[in-house]
C-alpha cells in the first residue's frame, strides 16, 4: 500500500506571532518556519506503518512556494520514501489544498493519505475533511491510534465526549492528533539520506485547477488584551473576592 | 437569508451548542431552520422546536444515522442545501469533522471557528491559537460556517410556540464507515463547553489523585473539570478534560487554573474566559499576567485550604 502525507510550512509553534502594523495579517518575514508539528505526526506514523511492514511507500507532498521543498526534506528524513511539491506562489485556501491533493492521489493511486488535523496558521481544520469528501472516501479525524486491517482500518479519534474508535474501509483519509505519537528526531545520517531523495515539481497552474481564494482577509488585528489583576493572600480573601468583587460565586 | 442549523445531539439529548449558534445565525438574519439527523430522535426535534427563533425543524429519522457519521450525513445535508444561504454548526468535534466535507461537496470554502458576525458574508474568525483575530468575506453564494459557541450568548429552549416539525426522506447510508465503540467518563458534571464555572488543573499537580481533589472543589461549586495538555499526557486525565487550542475552547463566567503556567496552547482555549484565578508556586508563571486573581504558593496546601473554605462559605458540612 501506499501512503501520502500532506506537510505545510507554517510559522514554527514556538514563535510568539505578532499582527503587522497596516492590519494586512501576520508577521511571517524573518521568522523561523518548520515543518508543521501535527503534519510531523502524521509523517511519524507513516514511518511506523512502513516499518511494521504494513505499507510499502511514503510520499511527502508539500504545497507553495520554493521553500516548501525544505519543509519536505524534513519529512524524508524522518522516513519519508520520496516528496512531490506542488508550486504555487498564490495563497492556497484548504479547498484548493484539498482539490490538489486529489490530482496527486489520483495519479499516485495511493490507498491512504494521513494529514494534521488542524494547522496551527489558520486553525482552519479542513482539508482531510475536504479531500476525503472530494474522493468520495472514508475519513478518520482527530486520529489517537490507528490499526491497520484488511481492506479496513480501526482508528480511535479523540472527541469531546472522549474516545471513539471506528471502522472505515480503504481507501480513506486519517488526521492525526497529538497523542498519536511522539515523533522521533531525525537523526544525522537520515537527513543526509533524506537529500539524496527525490523530490518531484509539479506546478498547481498546470492542474487546471482554479486555485482563486475565496475568502479575502479584510483586517488581522490583536486580540483585546487582558491585564493581570491582583495578587491575593490566602484562600479566604479569594473567595471573599470572587463572591464581593467578582460576584462569581 | 435563510440559515440551516446542523443540530448536535446523540438522539437522547440535545447539547446546548445549538442554542448559541441560533444567536450567531439571527445576527446573519433570515429565517432560521434546524436539521435534526439521527435515528429514534423524534424527541430531539420536539425539543428543537421549543427553541427561541426557530421557523421550522426539519428531521431525517433513520437508522443509518444513529451514529451521525459524516460519510453517511454530507451527502445528505449537501442535497437540501440549495433552499439555504449559509449552513451552521458548531466549532467542535462534531462541526469540524462534518462541516467541511459538506463544503467540498457543495465546492463551497468553509469560514470556520467564527467569533463574531460582521454581515452576513463577513466574520471574524481567530487564527494562530487567537493570538491574532482576522476579519474574512467570502464570496461563496453559500456561506458553510463553524461556530465559535462560547462567543455567542445562548437563546432559551423553552419556547411557548413551537416551531413547525418537518420529516424529510433519508438519503441512505454510504456504508464507508462505522462506529465500533465508544469510551466516556461519566458524566455528573456540567459540560465543560457550557459550564459557568471551570476548575482547571496542571501537570503540577503530579497525580490522578489530586485531581480527585479538585474534582471536589468542582463539584461544591457546580462547576466542570478542566486540564491542560501536560496534565492529560501524564496520564492524570482523560483527553475530553483538555483545554487548549487543540482541545476545548471555554470562556466561563469564572475559570480557576491550578497549577497551571500558562502555555499559549492553554491559554486560546480559556483567555475570554470572564474572571481568572491563577494558583501557583511560581510567581513569575505567565498565567498570572492574565488573571484577574492570582495566589501564589504550594497548590498542595492550597487545594485541600479551597476545598475547606469552599465548604465554609457555602455553608456545607464533610459529608
Amino acid at each position: 500500500m501506499k501512503v501520502i502525507v500532506a506537510v505545510k510550512r507554517v510559522v514554527d509553534f514556538n514563535v510568539m506571532v505578532h499582527v503587522k502594523a497596516d492590519g494586512s495579517g501576520v508577521e511571517t518575514e524573518n521568522v523561523k518556519l518548520s515543518l508543521h508539528p501535527f503534519d510531523e505526526i502524521a509523517i511519524e506514523e507513516a514511518v511506523r506503518l512502513k516499518e511494521a511492514g504494513q505499507i510499502e511507500e511514503i510520499v511527502a507532498v508539500s504545497l507553495g512556494s520554493a521553500q516548501c521543498q525544505e519543509t519536505i526534506r524534513t519529512a524524508l528524513a524522518i522516513g519519508a520514501d520520496r516528496g512531490i511539491h506542488v508550486r504555487s506562489d498564490s495563497e492556497l485556501q484548504p479547498l484548493a489544498v484539498a482539490k490538489l491533493l486529489k490530482v496527486v492521489v489520483d495519479q499516485e493511486n495511493a490507498d491512504i493519505v494521513i494529514l494534521g488535523k488542524q494547522a496551527i496558521d489558520d486553525d482552519s481544520n479542513q482539508t482531510g475533511q475536504m479531500l476525503a469528501a472530494l474522493l468520495e472516501w472514508s475519513q478518520a479525524t482527530f486520529a489517537s491510534k490507528i490499526i491497520l486491517g484488511d481492506g479496513s482500518a480501526d482508528v480511535t479519534r479523540e472527541v469531546d465526549d472522549g474516545l471513539e474508535t471506528i471502522r472505515v474501509k480503504l481507501p480513506s483519509v486519517f488526521t492525526a492528533d497529538l497523542r498519536l505519537n511522539e515523533p522521533r528526531y531525525a537523526s544525522l545520517p537520515n537527513i543526509i539520506k533524506a537529500k539524496k531523495k527525490t523530490i518531484d515539481v509539479m506546478d498547481a497552474v498546470e492542474t487546471g485547477i482554479d486555485v482563486a481564494p475565496r475568502l479575502t482577509t479584510l483586517k488581522v488585528v490583536d486580540p483585546p488584551r487582558r491585564q493581570a489583576g491582583v495578587r491575593v493572600a490566602s484562600v479566604a480573601e479569594l473567595i471573599e473576592k470572587l463572591h464581593t468583587e467578582a460576584k462569581v460565586i | 437569508m435563510s440559515c440551516l442549523i446542523i443540530v448536535e445531539h446523540n438522539n437522547t439529548i440535545l447539547k446546548p451548542v445549538t442554542l448559541n449558534i441560533v444567536t450567531a445565525a439571527t445576527e446573519i438574519g433570515g429565517n432560521i431552520d434546524l436539521l435534526v439527523v439521527g435515528a429514534e430522535c423524534a424527541d430531539i426535534a420536539v425539543s428543537a422546536s421549543k427553541i427561541t427563533g426557530v421557523s421550522k425543524v426539519l428531521v431525517v429519522d433513520s437508522e443509518e444515522y444513529a451514529c451521525q457519521l459524516p460519510e453517511d450525513m454530507a451527502p445528505l445535508v449537501a442535497g437540501i442545501a440549495d433552499a439555504y444561504t449559509h449552513i451552521l454548526a458548531p466549532a467542535n468535534t462534531f462541526g469540524k469533522n462534518l462541516m467541511p466535507r459538506i463544503a467540498a461537496l457543495l465546492d463551497v470554502q468553509q469560514i470556520s471557528d467564527i467569533s463574531a458576525v460582521v454581515s452576513d458574508d463577513t466574520f471574524e474568525r481567530p487564527i494562530y491559537a487567537g493570538n491574532a483575530i482576522a476579519t474574512v468575506r467570502s464570496s461563496d453564494t453559500l456561506k458553510v460556517i463553524t461556530v465559535r459557541t462560547t462567543a455567542f450568548d445562548a437563546v432559551g429552549d423553552d419556547s411557548t410556540t413551537s416551531a413547525a416539525i418537518e420529516v424529510l426522506p433519508a438519503a441512505g447510508g454510504s456504508g464507508l464507515s462505522e462506529l465500533l465503540r465508544t469510551e466516556s467518563n461519566v458524566k455528573v458534571r456540567p459540560e465543560l463547553v457550557a459550564a459557568n464555572i471551570v476548575v482547571s488543573g496542571g501537570r503540577a499537580l503530579a497525580s490522578r489523585e489530586n485531581f480527585e481533589i479538585l474534582e471536589r472543589v468542582a463539584d461544591l461549586v457546580g462547576g466542570a473539570v478542566g486540564a491542560s495538555r501536560a496534565a492529560v499526557d501524564a496520564g492524570y486525565v482523560s483527553n475530553e478534560f483538555q483545554v487548549g487550542q487543540t482541545g476545548k475552547i471555554v470562556a466561563p463566567q469564572l475559570y480557576v487554573a491550578v497549577g497551571i503556567s500558562g502555555a499559549i496552547q492553554h491559554l486560546a482555549g480559556m483567555k475570554d474566559s470572564k474572571v481568572i484565578v491563577a494558583i501557583n508556586k511560581d510567581e513569575e508563571a505567565p498565567i498570572f499576567q492574565i488573571a484577574n486573581y492570582g495566589l501564589v504558593g504550594d497548590l498542595f496546601e492550597i487545594i485541600p485550604e479551597l476545598e475547606r473554605e469552599l465548604q465554609k462559605f457555602l455553608g456545607q458540612d464533610r459529608p
